[in-house]
């Protein structure tokens, strides 16, 4: 045998219960991450009940709401994408995913002007006005920023993912029978959709 | 290289790993290679040099302390070398130390696999670990200088301070990334990759070990991550969440902080137990004692390690039903362990046992873990905490666990697979040499820290008065003959990678778990042929059939 080449020993390994069982634990790895930030929630909740109801009213319910159901309606197109390459029709499943992406932006531009309206009334950390409020709203405000923003970067992130999915159901790497990266692209969407879902009630709905 | 030399290395058939060609050749052929065995290698090498740092500022320390008052350094320059030993030691050291090394290169061949389940995140650990250690490390240079704040960053401190903590805790997040991959593939890789005729309980025991060690890996890390994360947006852009100015709370930082950092205990010394639990049955030619009571107890370690943060933190106020309950707890996982040390000492009974330096170091794991484990259930008593908290006793405590228990352990790993691991033979004599100096060295060093702290001498402190001084004098003197020991390791084992004596034996040390079955060094893909496992582990039937022979007349 020469030493110059190996590609006998070489073997392609596939094992779909694997990488889902991987993306499971790696969802809980990110499960655990905000399950952190929902402790500090609920134990500053506890302590500044009063606070915490008058802070949540700044916040703007209705734009809440159109935020909850566009990432519903995100993760519905996202499953139903997976459906689609399982019944091998590769031009709706992209289209699925293509809208999935916008809906995330929609999600996003909306997170903005939520934002910057904040920061038009002088709420963001380290301002004079959030700082003359009392210890229990300094803390909602710091909490909604570090919550909404680190779910932001997950809406980000797994805008990023999905399109490589488009592309890789594009050219043909994710096919009706090797759809597993599809999968676990769509359980991680579904993770940043369920984290909104406990995000939105805890800070919009405590009025 | 010649092709001689490769007949040699290769048994005449397969090339070995470290001779495998793939894609790439020479050195990128190790820092792309996503053969476990390589990343191994890649862990081995990346580790030593961290571990040499923190030696280097532990020894500078240790030498400040010699006298009282000012000796060699300044007390700031002191505060961050006592900060840049922990963060180095613990998340650079410790913590991967041997999951990153021994597991990867070993995990997947006990199994009868060929790879890890995730080759190539496991590469991208390598990259994120390496990533985080230049973050810890490349601070020391920068202007503002080292974090000061101990490996703990408590708040408020962490907050005020004007040095660099944001490296330190970027460091750390980074490094928990890199532990959460590693924890994520072993799991998959045990659930699915083992080889056909492999159940849970024909698994070897440094596998229980090492999955135990994976789900507190997974589970656990996400926490400081998060913590270390908002501690850095509460520092960067003042936003209000632990710093009691802004109406946080600093003993809930405290709780998030240790609800990892404890079970972080566990992923250090659980690991080395399974180096144990492997090595003794090998030396004493005897089938482990109690198999199943070592495989649950690592479990049950895992779990009950879960559940214990807050006896770190009896000292700020918590309810008496906290204090209790935690008091409790700590107690309860004593029984686990102690179930361990039992069944170990009860494998080494009657056993026909070989003295090589693997048994030696496991020999002296078990008497300084005891030391270290046993001192802990004394922290876990209320009445005796509040006495000892925040004094030495309590760093002789973790060093003895840590440093005797994870470190020598990982010494033991070393001197055990070594030889599998590069198909050459370290220095045995000289192994043998440094293993007494080690040993010497580090209880001079240590133990007398227990009876310092034990009359109040407290950690972390620069200066201390003068009815100190014999005791930190031997201290001293003990990490002189601690650290020509490991000078002496170094030395042997990088001498012995390049000028060893050949080894081309499949099964050096009479083993008989699959890495002993297999080529050394092991071949690109560990086996030609994935093997059928029908036996136990740990079989050793002929002198098994003598002993029981013996009792019986």
């Amino acid at each position: 045998m020469s030493l110059t080449e190996h590609t006998a020993g070489a073997h392609v390994h596939r094992d779909d219960v694997g990488s889902r069982m991987g993306m499971w634990l790696f969802l809980f790895t990110e499960l655990i991450l905000f399950g952190g930030m929902f402790l500090l929630y609920s134990v500053y909740r506890f302590q500044y009940a009063d606070a915490f109801h008058i802070a949540a009213k700044e916040l703007n319910t209705i734009m809440g709401a159109f935020n909850t159901a566009v990432l519903l309606t995100s993760s519905m197109t996202m499953a139903l994408s997976i459906v689609a390459i399982q019944r091998d029709q590769k031009v709706l499943s992209l289209f699925l995913q293509v809208i999935t992406i916008f809906l995330a932006l929609f999600f996003l531009v909306n997170k903005y002007f939520e934002w910057t309206a904040k920061f038009h009334h002088g709420i963001y950390p380290g301002s004079e006005e959030l700082l003359s409020k009392s210890s229990g709203e300094i803390l909602f405000f710091g909490l909604y920023y570090v919550m909404t923003g680190l779910h932001g970067i997950h809406v980000i992130v797994g805008m990023f993912l999905i399109a490589v999915m488009a592309r890789m159901t594009r050219n043909g790497t994710i096919t009706r029978d090797n759809y597993v990266r599809l999968e676990n692209a769509g359980l991680y969407w579904h993770l940043v959709d369920i984290i909104w879902i406990f995000l939105f009630p805890l800070f919009y709905l405590i009025t | 290289m010649s092709a001689e030399a490769a007949t040699i290395n290769t048994n005449g058939h397969e090339p070995s790993y470290l001779e495998y060609k793939g894609k790439h050749s020479g050195f990128l052929g190790w820092i792309l290679s996503t053969d476990h065995k390589r990343i191994g290698i890649l862990y081995l090498i990346s580790l030593s040099f961290f571990f040499l740092v923190g030696v280097t500022f532990g020894f500078l320390m240790r030498l400040e302390l010699i006298a009282p008052g000012r000796t060699i350094m300044d007390a700031q320059t002191y505060n961050s070398f006592f900060t840049l030993h922990g963060v180095i030691m613990i998340f650079l050291f410790v913590v991967p130390g041997i999951p990153a090394v021994f597991g990867n290169f070993f995990l997947p061949i006990l199994i009868g696999a060929k790879d890890v389940a995730f080759p190539r995140i496991n590469l991208m650990s390598w990259y994120l670990y390496v990533i985080g250690g230049l973050l810890a490390v490349v601070a020391i240079l920068l202007p503002g200088g080292p974090a000061d704040t101990g490996w703990t960053f408590y708040i408020p401190y962490a907050v005020r301070t004007n040095t660099n903590v944001m490296f330190a805790l970027f460091a750390a997040f980074v490094l928990g990334f890199s532990s959460i991959l590693t924890g994520l593939n072993f799991v998959t890789t045990v659930h699915r990759l083992k080889a056909p005729g492999m159940t849970w309980f024909k698994m070897p025991l440094s596998v229980w070990s090492f999955y135990a060690t994976a789900w507190v890996q997974v589970l656990a890390t996400p926490i400081i991550g998060i913590t270390l994360l908002l501690v850095a947006v509460e520092r960067w852009l003042g936003v209000g969440i632990f710093d009691p100015a802004l109406g946080g709370d600093p003993v809930l930082y405290q709780h998030l902080f240790w609800i990892y950092s404890h079970p972080a205990v566990y992923i250090m010394i659980l690991p080395a137990m399974g180096v144990v639990s492997e090595i003794i049955p090998v030396f004493a030619r005897r089938t482990i004692f109690g198999y199943k009571f070592i495989a649950f107890s690592s479990i049950a370690i895992a779990l009950f390690g879960s559940l214990v943060w807050a006896h770190h933190m009896f000292t700020v106020g918590m309810s008496e039903t906290g204090q209790f309950v935690f008091s409790l707890l700590t107690m309860l996982v004593a029984i686990p362990s102690a179930i361990k040390v039992f069944n170990w000492v009860a494998t080494l009974y009657k056993g026909s046992i070989d003295l090589a330096t693997p048994l030696l170091f496991v020999l002296a794991f078990i008497f300084l873990f005891t030391i270290g484990g046993l001192t802990g259930v004394m922290q876990g008593i209320l009445s005796i905490d509040i006495q000892v908290h925040d004094t030495s006793f309590i760093v002789a405590h973790f060093h003895y666990v840590m440093f005797g228990g994870t470190g020598f352990g990982f010494f033991a790993a070393l001197h055990y697979w070594f030889p599998k691991m590069f198909g050459r033979m370290y220095n045995r004599k000289l192994a043998k040499t440094y293993f007494w100096l080690l040993f010497i060295g580090f209880n001079i060093l240590y133990f007398p820290m227990f009876i310092m702290g034990w009359l109040g001498m407290p950690r972390r402190y620069y200066d201390y008065l003068p009815e100190f001084q014999s005791y930190h004098l031997i201290s001293t003197i003990g990490s002189w003959i601690l650290v020509s020991g490991l000078l002496l390791m170094i030395f042997n084992m990088y001498r012995s990678v390049k000028k060893g004596k050949i080894v081309t034996e499949k099964n050096i040390w009479g083993g008989e778990t699959l890495e002993w079955q297999i080529d050394t060094p092991p071949i690109h893909e560990n086996f030609l042929e994935i093997p059928v496992i029908e036996t136990d582990p740990y079989q050793y039937k002929m002198n098994e059939e003598a002993l029981e022979k013996e009792e019986v007349s």
